[in-house]
């Protein structure tokens, strides 16, 4: 459903485009050999090259290439095998080169698509129009000296893939849902981590509203939101913020706004506007990337189950709801535990344990999945003694309480604790005659008519049994006491 | 293809370039002879020729994905200005 903002005037649409800044994953940056590991000390991840020092050539690493390939074949785009570097010209205190190398008129990957899912069941497909490498900026810090701005070049020149997709969004929970599958994706390929709070991705996001059914309308760019959140209510605002100048007559100038997220607006950056004059071309420092299509081949074979793929699977072959099956995919990790459990077992029941208990339970202690004292063989054997009979799922949800707070397993708590399922007709007829015994008032009200009352034997049961009774069992040799 | 002195104040003001106002106009005229100039290659029938892309007859070299530089901040520092703490230090920018 496209987000619709009613004006006095009648209603709008929002048109939505992003372009999504993702790090690529790799030891060294993408034209010299320092590293990019997060978090180090100030230039301490810098060489010459990165530094801008005269004289200094980039030399591309094949590693961001193959990443670029790897991330375009799982965005089922065309991969272009002759692309082209080019210089993108502006000045900032934290781009030493006084450029950025990047791709303009010739991309490494050129259009594919996002099938993306939504809350109510609903799939869409968004478009890709292109992918490129190009060069990450330095970090300024504006707020540790009173008179300074602080300038660290450790993120300068590390390899980005923007990706760009067509305006294809119509609203603030579209973008989201492109933005979730697009980072999934990213992670099932391993090009990127993902890290939104450590800015390995960052979305510039354009809106425009229209007439529904019109021609689209003037676009403002709202830069670097690194959350999903942010992003939705930066959409929001912007949206209604354009409805306002149409209706009072105005137009929407083109220009690139901040959105703050403490006051939750977007200001202009106009001052900023001339320096966007890039004056692109092609770096006289590169030849034109070129690979062949055994290149190409040689990554198409290394390409793991993607999510859509997965979830396909899950439903028509493990028979999991779609809903399930969504859940389960969405971050690899996830979907490798569950299938660990659901390997060899009943699937349907491996997915309500990991989506039930396990995902509540690390909820509960905040735990990743990572961390889960709970392995997938742990949770497995688990469901092997439900299975087998000698434990109710009741006690299951115990026992898997005691598997995550203490790390035991679960064969050992059950002895421990005897909680091994009655499944003995001797002993659950003598429990169940005492019940009868004790509720001679109840046995003649059911006989009376009251059915309902069955419940009622059944909880007794398996109260007197503390809930170690068969429920089966009990069924069948409760039933014709009661109705003797 | 000609600049005037407008668009030539803009260009040296993106390229950081100082250009006294009385240097605008002769600049631009400068300017525009060297565009006359390259201009003449418009006369060239490149029709059937190949884009060349470098003077030498070579690939774009690759790179394996190894750490092998940096590790020297006070190096890279050592040329600037102004550095704090192994940053760079300057002149405070306004967002």
């Amino acid at each position: 459903m496209g987000m619709i903002v009613q004006g006095a005037t009648g209603d709008w649409e929002v048109v939505i485009g992003l372009e999504v800044h993702a790090q690529v994953t790799s030891n060294a940056k993408l034209f010299s050999g320092s590293a990019t590991e997060y978090g180090a000390e100030p230039n301490s991840q810098v060489s010459f090259v990165d530094s801008a020092m005269p004289g200094m050539l980039p030399v591309i690493n094949e590693k961001a290439v193959e990443q670029a390939v790897r991330t375009g074949l799982g965005l089922k785009a065309q991969i272009n095998k002759y692309s082209v570097f080019d210089r993108k010209n502006y000045f900032y205190a934290d781009l030493p080169q006084g450029y950025q190398i990047s791709q303009y008129l010739q991309p490494v990957v050129g259009e594919g698509k996002i099938t993306i899912d939504l809350a109510d069941g609903e799939s869409r497909e968004i478009g890709i129009t292109r992918l490129h490498l190009e060069q990450d900026a330095g970090k300024s810090l504006h707020d540790q000296h009173p008179n300074m701005t602080l300038v660290d070049l450790n993120r300068s020149g590390v390899a980005l893939m923007e990706i760009v997709s067509e305006p294809d969004m119509r609203s603030p929970e579209e973008a989201a849902a492109y933005v979730k599958k697009l980072r999934s994706i990213l992670r099932y390929l391993g090009t990127c981590d993902g890290n939104m709070e450590e800015g390995s991705m960052r979305a510039d996001v354009n809106v425009s509203v229209r007439r529904p059914g019109d021609e689209f309308g003037t676009r403002c760019e709202m830069k670097n939101i690194n959350s999903v959140r942010f992003m939705q209510q930066a959409i929001i605002y912007e949206a209604n913020r354009q409805v306002d100048i149409l209706e009072e007559g105005g137009s929407v100038d083109q220009e690139t706004r901040l959105y703050d997220p403490v006051k939750g607006e977007t200001r202009s950056m106009r001052s900023k506007e001339e320096a966007h004059d890039y004056r692109y071309f092609p770096d006289p420092d590169l030849l034109p990337l070129e690979f062949d299509d055994a290149f190409i081949d040689g990554i198409r074979v290394t390409l793991p189950e993607l999510p859509d793929d997965k979830k396909a699977r899950f439903v028509s072959e493990l028979s999991l709801s779609p809903y399930d099956a969504g859940v389960l995919v969405a971050e690899k990790e996830v979907a490798d535990y569950f299938e660990a459990v659901a390997e060899g077992r009943d699937a349907k029941l491996a997915a309500n344990w990991v989506i039930g208990e396990l995902f509540g339970n690390l909820n509960r202690t905040g735990k990743p999945l990572g961390e889960s004292p709970v392995s997938a063989e742990g949770l497995g054997s688990l469901i092997d003694l439900i299975k087998d009979g000698t434990i109710s799922n009741r006690i299951a949800k115990e026992v898997f309480e005691e598997m995550f707070d203490t790390g035991k397993n679960a064969a050992d708590i059950v002895e421990e604790k005897g909680l091994k399922q009655v499944s003995d007709t001797g002993a659950i007829e003598a429990a169940i005659d005492e019940v009868i015994a004790a509720n001679p008032d109840k046995v003649a009200e059911y006989k009376g008519g009251k059915d309902k009352l069955f419940g009622f034997f059944m909880g007794q049961v398996m109260k007197a049994t503390q809930g170690k009774a068969n429920p089966g069992v009990v069924t069948q040799i409760l039933r014709p006491k009661l109705d003797d | 293809m000609s600049l005037d002195k407008a668009t030539v104040a803009k260009v040296a003001n993106l390229a950081r370039i100082k250009v006294e106002e009385k240097d605008l106009e002769p600049m631009a005229a400068e300017l525009n002879n060297i565009l006359g100039w390259i201009e003449q290659l418009g006369e060239v029938d490149t029709e059937t020729t190949m884009p060349m892309t470098s003077v030498a007859d070579m690939k774009l070299r690759w790179r394996a994905d190894e750490v092998t530089d940096g590790g020297y901040a006070e190096e890279v520092v050592a040329n600037a200005p102004s550095s704090e703490d192994n940053f760079f230090a300057v002149p405070k920018v306004i967002e």
